[in-house]
């Protein structure tokens, strides 16, 4: 399956929170970041409630500053966190 | 014990050497490893063995990795690009998760958490640390990553950015700490006994050598 975000790509991080258990910390929802990363294919967290997880989704390494996630962040503008997250909680962002 | 009629035995499913479940959540543990076994899940034997190569890991295979990083620069280049595979050469197996390697230098360093849950590299380095599943290491790591690894006597000046990973799904972590100075003609397994648990998970940047430069 074709990967539909390449590295260094921004992206923007699903704000939602489906009733079940999912693999996206409050923290990191909405923020924007970049694709630091293309992983592999792996069960959908959400789909595990019932059945195996498929179709499997793509995770992606996201890079996000710092002080994009905290508005008080102590520390410098260079530093980051970077977290997966699954294709179908990221969207193409400006 | 129970006399009830099937025909699996309890005293392999329950290891002698394992606590008595003492909380409803390890009882519920307990109660869920033996229905599995139970319907043909996988066997008492199977388990023994995950549970044997799990306390037989440990961050002494971790600083093999790195030592041999640190001596051989292609094998370098493959665990920065392809941890698992290059972990793989060595003889060790990871599956069913991707693993990454992120390299510590002048201007960066690294260090993991889970802020989820407490997701660490168990297969190859063994049990993670307490202060590791503590909520207050998940929740400030990532929140105030300079003040916590300043607590673990990390100081980090302001031309060294820190680069805080979270292992919120299927990938594994492992920090590649810097080689200390003075170090040139170690040997490779030398090297790899300098190398800590802390410094694996970043939350120790300098190594120390454990004799000078010169010493036979």
């Amino acid at each position: 399956m074709e990967a539909v975000f390449e590295v260094g790509q921004r992206v923007r991080i699903a704000d939602r929170t489906p009733p079940v258990h999912h693999r996206v910390p409050s923290y990191a929802k909405g923020h924007v970041g970049v694709i630091e990363r293309v992983c592999g294919l792996h069960g959908e967290p959400e789909k595990f409630i019932r059945g195996n997880g498929e179709p499997r989704q793509r995770i992606y390494r996201v890079r996000i500053p710092q002080t994009e996630l905290w508005q008080d962040y102590e520390g410098t503008d260079n530093d980051n966190l970077e977290i997966e997250i699954f294709e179908h909680w990221l969207e193409g962002a400006e | 014990m129970s006399d009830h009629d099937h025909d699996h035995d309890h005293s392999r499913t329950f290891q002698p050497d394992h606590a008595e479940p003492t909380s409803d959540g390890a009882r519920i543990g307990l109660a869920l490893r033996e229905l599995l076994i139970e319907a043909g899940h996988y066997t008492p034997e199977e388990e023994q063995v995950v549970i044997a190569a799990m306390q037989k890991a440990s961050p002494a295979d971790g600083g093999r990795i790195v030592a041999r990083a640190w001596t051989d620069p292609e094998y370098k280049e493959r665990l920065l690009a392809n941890g698992a595979a290059a972990i793989r050469e060595l003889g060790y197996e990871l599956e069913p998760y991707e693993f990454t390697v992120m390299e510590n230098d002048d201007t960066t360093h690294n260090v993991i958490v889970c802020t989820l849950c407490s997701c660490y590299p168990r297969s190859l380095l063994g049990m993670s640390p307490a202060w590791y599943k503590s909520a207050s290491y998940r929740a400030r790591i990532v929140r105030e990553p300079r003040a916590v690894l300043a607590e673990f006597g990390v100081e980090l000046t302001e031309d060294v950015n820190v680069r805080v990973h979270d292992s919120t799904a299927e990938l594994r972590y492992m920090v590649l700490p810097q080689r200390p100075h003075g170090t040139d003609n170690w040997a490779e397994e030398e090297l790899a006994a300098l190398i800590t648990r802390d410094s694996l998970i970043g939350t120790q940047r300098v190594l120390k050598r454990n004799r000078e430069p010169g010493d036979s």
